[in-house]
């Protein structure tokens, strides 16, 4: 296995966000700036990881017909966790992204990742696809965040404004709509890159 | 990768791993909680005291330990400040319901006349870039120091003394609503306490 190989796979060639396509939910609401897009990503790979090291370890005594009951509340305590996690020691962020870390549960990247590749593989490739994956789903998502932050409100992380206090931006991108927009082209462009290598 | 064989699908397996993985699932859960639990309690006074601290004048007792609520008024907190035992004021954490997104949370902060001092906004589901104008000083300041037995809490609209945010009408009535509650629960208080 090689962690490289395995790294350009999520990023790029099976990126969740960009090629696939899964988990637009979590996407579109929480790219309308860079922190929360990092942080939507940081948690939701955590969940991952947790989820698909844990279902790589019981998949040879979950009995087929119950599996995707045992997968979501795999999935759900590692949500649950997370959330309260975040609650004591990152109260800030924990407030703006509100609903959507219980969201993570619904998130079908995760639940995908258990049914296409945790049940079949092994506890250490299980874990390494949940680190790319969950690393993909990151770039992702804080790359739209970036296009939309920068063109919306004209700053970085919030902090390193760009544009002068009080000059008016191009409001649409941190609205739904310009979550839509950005997604659209961020995906053309990532098309054309990946069928020019291809 | 070599595959083990799975476990059949009888009642009896099935009944027996999915108990067996959400009790450790509870375990897993109640640790969690129990872990974690000081600290989230820590993070919710430190907010509700920081709000108050930016809302009212400097202060020396513990607000957040002498809270009251009244009747009538339900979720609306009443923090009263105290300097040398000498009250200095009280912050309401008080709400609107006429918000454009929903709910909005303040925390209003009164002098011991009565006037309004600073208000701060907590929560809020707005327009980003048009209703959470309200949080920007050049809406929320205007409040200062104002006594609300002459001025008209508002939007110049209603006939009120407030300059509404422009294009952010609603959310602006909704602001005016919630500070108009909170200094009417405190008037009756106050009327009622020597």
């Amino acid at each position: 296995m090689n962690f490289g190989k395995e790294l350009y796979r999520g990023i790029i060639k099976e990126n969740p966000t960009l090629v696939l396509l899964l988990g637009m939910c979590p996407t579109l609401a929480m790219s309308n700036s860079v922190t929360n897009a990092v942080g939507m990503g940081i948690a939701a790979a955590v969940v991952l990881i947790g989820s698909n090291a844990v279902i790589s370890l019981i998949k040879n005594i979950t009995p087929d017909k119950v599996r995707i009951p045992v997968f979501i509340v795999v999935i759900a305590t590692f949500v649950t966790i997370t959330d309260l996690v975040m609650e004591a020691y990152t109260p800030d962020l924990h407030k703006q992204m509100g609903i959507f870390i219980p969201l993570i549960v619904v998130n079908c990247i995760i639940l995908g990742r258990a049914e296409a590749f945790a049940q079949k593989n092994g506890f250490a490739a299980s874990v390494v696809d949940g680190i790319v994956i969950g690393i993909g789903f990151t770039v992702g998502i804080t790359v739209l965040a970036s296009i939309r932050e920068l063109l919306g409100a004209g700053s970085i992380f919030g902090v390193i404004k760009l544009v002068p206090e009080g000059s008016s931006t191009i409001l649409m991108f941190v609205l739904p709509p310009g979550a839509f927009i950005s997604l659209g082209f961020l995906i053309a462009a990532v098309n054309k890159f990946v069928k020019k290598k291809s | 990768m070599a595959h083990k064989k799975k476990l059949p699908s009888t009642f009896f397996n099935m009944f027996v791993v999915l108990t067996a993985i959400s009790t450790a699932a509870a375990l897993a859960l109640g640790y969690t909680y129990t872990v974690t639990k000081e600290a989230r309690e820590q993070v919710k006074i430190k907010r509700a005291m920081d709000a108050i601290k930016e809302v009212l004048p400097e202060f020396n007792n513990n607000p957040n330990e002498e809270k009251y609520t009244l009747e009538g008024f339900a979720e609306m907190e009443f923090f009263p400040a105290k300097k040398d035992s000498q009250p200095v004021g009280t912050a309401v954490r008080t709400y609107s319901e006429k918000g454009f997104g929903g709910r909005i949370w303040l925390m209003v902060g009164f002098d011991k006349d009565n006037r309004l001092y600073k208000i701060k906004v907590l929560e809020h589901k707005e327009t980003p870039g048009l209703g959470n104008k309200m949080e920007k000083p050049r809406f929320i300041d205007g409040f200062a120091g104002k006594d609300l037995s002459v001025f008209k809490l508002k939007v110049k609209k209603d006939g009120g003394d407030v300059d509404a945010i422009t294009a952010a009408t609603i959310t602006s009535r909704a602001f005016c609503d919630a500070v108009e509650i909170a200094y009417r629960a405190l008037s009756r208080s106050k009327g009622g306490k020597p």
